[in-house]
C-alpha cells in the first residue's frame, strides 16, 4: 500500500507531524473567519510558494492531487457567471482549493510512521478514559495488510469469471469477496486469540 | 473479542477494496464505484457498532494518507473538501444501517438489510453529504442537495444490490449475521 507521502524529500519533512496539523487547523480556522478577498489571493500566492519551493516533481504531483476539486471549481464558476455575484464566486473557490491544497501539503510531507505516532498520542487522553484505543494498534496494520490481500483476491474471481463468460462481471464478484472477508476474519481472529489478543492489552502505560 | 476487532478491519479493507478494484464498478454507461455499497454492507452485516468502526477505521487510515477512498483519493483535503461530509457520513451510515436491521424485524433478512441501505446508505448519507458541500460551496442546503440528487439512482441500485448480497449471506452464512433471528435458530440447530 503505497502512501500519499511525497518521495521528494522536503525541508517539511522533518517538521513535527503535530504543528503541522496544529497550523492546518489555524489556517483552515482563520480563512473561514475572514471574507477578505486580498488575504484569501495572499493565502493563494502562499501556497503555490510552497508547494513550488521543493521542485517540479513536487509540484505537479501536488497540483495530481488537487485535480479532484476542478468538478467543484468548475460548477462554482457557471453557478457565479449566472447568477453575476462574482466577488462572492471568486472567494469560496479560493477558499476551496486553498484548504484542500493546505491540507493535502500536510499529507504529502508527513510519513505514515509520524501520523501514527501522532494518533498514538492523540488518542493518549481517551486511553486514559478506558476507552479501548490501543486495538486501534492491532486494527490498522491489519487492514493495511488486508486491502492487497481482498484486492488481489477480487482479481482471481474476476479472472475466474472472465474464463467463463463473455459478459462484465460488476456487482456478482461481490459475494464471495465478502464471504472471503468474513472467513479470512475469523482465522485472524483465531490467530489473534491464540498469540494472547490484541497489542497493547497487558503492556503498562 | 478477537474475532469482531477482525471482522471490523476486514470489512474497513472490504471497503477500500471495492473502491479500488476496476472490475467491481457497476456500469449504466456511467462507472459507478461500490465504495458506498460497502458501507451499507458493513453496516448490515456487522451491525451498527461494529459497521460504524469499520467505516471510521477507514477513515482513520484516510486521513493518515493512504490512498483508500475511491479514485484513489486520501489524505487530509478529503475532509477539507467539497465531499467532506460524505466521508465523514460513512461511520453515521454504516451505523444508521446498523440500527435498522438490529431493530426492524421483517420475514426477509434481504429486505431488512436493503431498506437499512435505503436509510442509513443514501437518507442519512445525503443528508450529511449535502450538509457538508453546502457548507463547502456555501450554498442553501436545497441548491446542495439538488447537485447530488443525481447520483441516488446509483445508489439506490446499491441498496438492492445490498438486499440481494446479506439474502443470499443469510442463507449461504447465517450465523455470520447476529441481528438476523432465522440465523441464530440455524446456528443452534447446527450443534
Amino acid at each position: 500500500m503505497i502512501s500519499l507521502t511525497s518521495p521528494v524529500e522536503t525541508r517539511a519533512h522533518g517538521w513535527p507531524a503535530g504543528a503541522k496539523l496544529a497550523a492546518l487547523c489555524l489556517a483552515s480556522t482563520g480563512l473561514f473567519l475572514t471574507d477578505s478577498l486580498g488575504l484569501h489571493l495572499t493565502a493563494l500566492a502562499l501556497v503555490l510558494v510552497l508547494y513550488a519551493a521543493p521542485g517540479r516533481v513536487f509540484f505537479t504531483a501536488g497540483m495530481r492531487h488537487l485535480r479532484v476539486v476542478l468538478p467543484f471549481v468548475a460548477l462554482l464558476a457557471i453557478w457565479h457567471l449566472i447568477t453575476a455575484e462574482l466577488h462572492a464566486g471568486v472567494l469560496i473557490v479560493l477558499r476551496m482549493v486553498v484548504l484542500v491544497a493546505l491540507a493535502n501539503l500536510v499529507t504529502m510531507t508527513t510519513r505514515l510512521s509520524e501520523m501514527t505516532d501522532l494518533v498514538h498520542r492523540l488518542t493518549a487522553p481517551l486511553r486514559r478514559l478506558g476507552l479501548p484505543v490501543h486495538l486501534l494498534e492491532t486494527a490498522i496494520p491489519l487492514v493495511i495488510r488486508f486491502i492487497p490481500v481482498l484486492v488481489a483476491r477480487a482479481e482471481t474471481l474476476a479472472e475466474a469469471w472472465r474464463a467463463r463468460s463473455r459478459r462484465r462481471p460488476g456487482w456478482r464478484l461481490i459475494f464471495p469477496l465478502m464471504l472471503h472477508a468474513l472467513d479470512e476474519a475469523d482465522h485472524v481472529g483465531e490467530a489473534l486469540r491464540a498469540r494472547g489478543g490484541p497489542l497493547g492489552h497487558t503492556r503498562p502505560e | 473479542m478477537e474475532r469482531d476487532l477482525a471482522r471490523i478491519a476486514l470489512f474497513a479493507a472490504l471497503i477500500a477494496a471495492l473502491g479500488l478494484v476496476p472490475q467491481i464498478t457497476l456500469g449504466f454507461g456511467v462507472p459507478i464505484t461500490a465504495q458506498t455499497l460497502g458501507v451499507m454492507l458493513a453496516g448490515a452485516v456487522l451491525g451498527a457498532w461494529r459497521g460504524a468502526a469499520a467505516a471510521g477505521l477507514l477513515l482513520l487510515l484516510v486521513a493518515l494518507g493512504l490512498p483508500l477512498l475511491s479514485g484513489g483519493r486520501g489524505g487530509l483535503g478529503v475532509f477539507v473538501g467539497p465531499t467532506a461530509g460524505f466521508a465523514l457520513g460513512f461511520p453515521v451510515a454504516a451505523f444508521a444501517t446498523g440500527l435498522f436491521v438490529e431493530h426492524v424485524r421483517l420475514r426477509s433478512a434481504g429486505l431488512t438489510a436493503g431498506l437499512g441501505a435505503v436509510f442509513g446508505g443514501i437518507l442519512i448519507l445525503y443528508l450529511l453529504g449535502a450538509t457538508g458541500l453546502s457548507i463547502v460551496i456555501d450554498k442553501p442546503l436545497a441548491e446542495a442537495f439538488r447537485l447530488v440528487a443525481v447520483f441516488i439512482p446509483g445508489d439506490l441500485l446499491k441498496a438492492v444490490i445490498t438486499g440481494l448480497l446479506v439474502q443470499a449471506l443469510a442463507q449461504a452464512r447465517p450465523q455470520a449475521l447476529d441481528w438476523y433471528r432465522g440465523g441464530a435458530a440455524a446456528g443452534a440447530r447446527r450443534l
